[in-house]
C-alpha cells in the first residue's frame, strides 16, 4: 500500500508515493537514490543512518518514511555547499583526521552539525553527550570530538564567517 | 521494510476511537522507538497488523501547572522536551534528569513518556520517576476518561491495563507530591549512552533538619513492573539522617524487590546495588538540595 507524501528534501519540496511499510532509511536510498544514509544497526542503537529532521537529529532506521508528510529532512547529501565546497563540520573532520573506515562519518557530521547549530558554544562534554547517539568502531571518538572542537573554535574565532577554510571536492 | 498492514495517521483523539474500532488489532504507535524495534524484529503482536500514529493528535501535547499546583504532562511529549521544559525543572526535577538518561539523542528526540510507560518494560528511565511522584494516568477510550495511579497501570513486563482502543492521555502530579521533596535518579548500566539500566532508582525525599520526613523509593529492573519500597519507605519516615539508617534502608529495599539473573546480569550484584543504590540517591539528592 502507498501514501502520497510531500516534504522538503535537502531543500528541495518534493512529492513521494511510497510504501507505508518502509523506514525512511530505506526510501532515502531505495527511492531517491541517496546512498550517504548507511544502515548499521536497524534498530536506532548505532546513529549511522542518522539525519535531521526539523533541526532534530533522528534515526531514519526507525522512522516511518510516511512520517516524512510536512518535514524538512537534511541528509549528508544537503549539507555541503550547492558549489560543492564542504560544509565547516566536513572540512573540520578532514582537517581534524576524525575519519577511518567512514560508515559513522554521515550520521556524525550530521549529529555534530545539528549540535554546533544548537549551541553558541560546545565543552568537550557537551560534544560528546552529543555524539553519544552515534557509533563509531574506528577512531575511539578523540579525533571526532577533536574535529568538531575545531569547527567550534573556528567560528568563534570569526562568527561572521560561515565558510571555513575548506576543501574542495574534485570534480 | 517493516512488516505492517496499513498505517494511519490521527489527528485526533476521536479519530483514533474510530480507527480502532474499525480494527481492533491495530496498534498505536508514537515516537516508534520500541514500537518499530519489535516489529522489525518481527515479534507476533508487532507484525501483520496496522499502525495508528498519534503524534499529530494536539490534545496529548504540552505541559502545564493548573492553578492548585498540579502539573499536567501530556503524554506524547517527547524525552528532550520534559528534560528542558521550565515547569518539569522547577517542579518535578527528578523527571528531567530521569529522561536525559533515556538511550541517545536520537531516542530521546523521537521517543514519548506516554511510550515509555505504554511499552511498560521494567527498566524505562522514565517509570521510577514517575512513580514516586505518584502520578496519576489518564486514560481516554471510546468509553471516557479514567484516572488511574501509575502502580496499577503496569499488568507485566510489557503488560498494561489499556484495552484495545484506549489511549494514555496525560500524566498528573499533584503539588503535594513534589513541594519540599529532593529527587535522585541512578541509571546503573555499562555505558553511559545507548543502553538499558541493569538495575535504576529513583529516591525522593523530604527532609526537617537532620530527619527524614518522607521518602519514596522506585527501582527500575528489579522486578516485572517498577516497584516502590513501602517497606523501607515506612521505617525511613521520622528515622535521623545518618549512614546507618541509610544502610538499613537499603536492606529494607530487598524485602519488596525481586530481583532475577538475566544476560544483563546477576541477581546477586542486582541484590547488592538495591542495598547501596538508595543511600546514594538520597545523599545526591540532598547534596544538590
Amino acid at each position: 500500500m502507498k501514501h502520497e507524501i510531500n516534504f522538503t528534501l535537502n531543500g528541495e519540496a518534493v512529492t513521494c508515493a511510497v510504501d507505508i511499510r518502509k523506514s525512511l532509511l530505506e526510501m532515502l536510498r531505495d527511492d531517491f537514490e541517496l546512498t550517504g544514509t548507511k544502515e548499521g544497526c536497524g534498530v536506532g542503537e548505532c546513529g549511522a543512518c542518522s539525519v535531521i529532521i526539523d533541526g532534530r537529529t533522528v534515526d531514519s532506521c526507525i522512522y516511518l518514511a510516511v512520517w516524512a508528510d510536512g518535514k524538512a529532512i537534511t541528509t549528508i547529501e544537503g549539507i555541503a555547499q550547492s558549489d560543492g565546497q564542504l560544509a565547516p563540520i566536513q572540512a573540520a573532520f578532514i582537517e581534524a583526521g576524525a575519519v577511518q573506515c567512514g560508515f559513522c562519518i554521515p550520521g556524525m557530521v550530521l549529529a555534530s552539525d545539528q549540535l554546533l547549530k544548537d549551541h553558541a558554544q560546545l565543552s568537550r562534554a557537551e560534544i560528546r553527550r552529543g555524539l553519544s547517539g552515534n557509533m563509531c568502531r574506528c577512531t575511539g571518538y578523540q579525533k571526532i570530538i577533536d574535529a568538531v572542537q575545531l569547527a567550534d573554535a573556528k567560528r568563534q574565532a570569526d562568527p561572521k564567517t560561515v565558510v571555513l577554510p575548506h576543501f574542495k571536492i574534485e570534480q | 521494510m517493516y512488516d505492517i498492514t496499513d498505517y494511519h495517521e490521527a489527528t485526533s483523539l476521536a479519530e483514533v476511537f474510530k480507527l480502532a474500532a474499525a480494527d481492533p488489532k491495530a496498534r498505536i504507535v508514537a515516537g516508534g522507538t520500541d514500537t518499530l524495534v519489535k516489529s522489525w524484529a518481527e515479534v507476533p503482536a508487532f507484525t501483520g497488523i496496522a499502525l495508528i500514529g498519534i503524534t499529530r493528535i494536539p490534545e496529548l501535547q504540552g505541559i502545564v501547572c493548573q492553578e492548585d499546583g498540579t502539573l499536567i504532562i501530556g503524554a506524547l511529549n517527547t524525552f528532550v522536551t520534559i528534560e528542558h521544559d521550565p515547569l518539569i525543572q522547577k517542579y518535578t526535577p527528578l523527571l528531567s534528569q530521569a529522561v536525559s538518561l533515556v538511550g541517545g539523542p536520537q531516542t530521546r528526540h523521537m521517543g514519548t513518556i506516554g511510550g515509555n510507560i505504554c511499552n511498560a518494560g521494567p527498566a524505562a528511565d522514565s517509570a521510577p520517576a514517575l512513580f514516586t511522584y505518584n502520578t496519576t494516568c489518564e486514560i481516554q477510550g471510546p468509553d471516557g476518561v479514567k484516572n488511574v495511579p501509575i502502580a496499577d497501570f503496569y499488568r507485566g513486563p510489557g503488560q498494561t491495563i489499556l484495552k484495545p482502543g484506549e489511549v494514555l492521555t496525560r500524566f498528573k502530579i499533584k503539588a503535594g507530591d513534589y513541594q519540599d521533596f529532593h529527587g535522585h535518579y541512578t541509571k546503573f548500566a555499562r555505558r553511559n549512552a545507548l543502553d538499558i539500566a541493569n538495575l535504576s532508582c529513583a529516591a525522593l525525599v523530604k527532609v526537617q533538619g537532620e530527619q527524614i520526613r518522607d521518602l519514596r523509593l522506585c527501582f527500575g529492573a528489579a522486578g516485572p513492573t517498577p516497584l516502590r519500597m513501602p517497606v523501607a519507605e515506612s521505617y525511613a519516615k521520622g528515622k535521623p539522617l545518618t549512614d546507618a539508617t541509610l544502610a538499613q534502608i537499603g536492606q529494607l529495599c530487598l524485602q519488596d524487590t525481586h530481583d532475577i539473573t538475566d544476560w544483563r546480569d546477576t541477581k546477586a550484584f542486582r541484590d547488592h546495588l538495591v542495598t547501596v543504590l538508595p543511600g546514594r540517591d538520597i545523599t545526591a539528592a540532598l547534596r544538590g538540595a
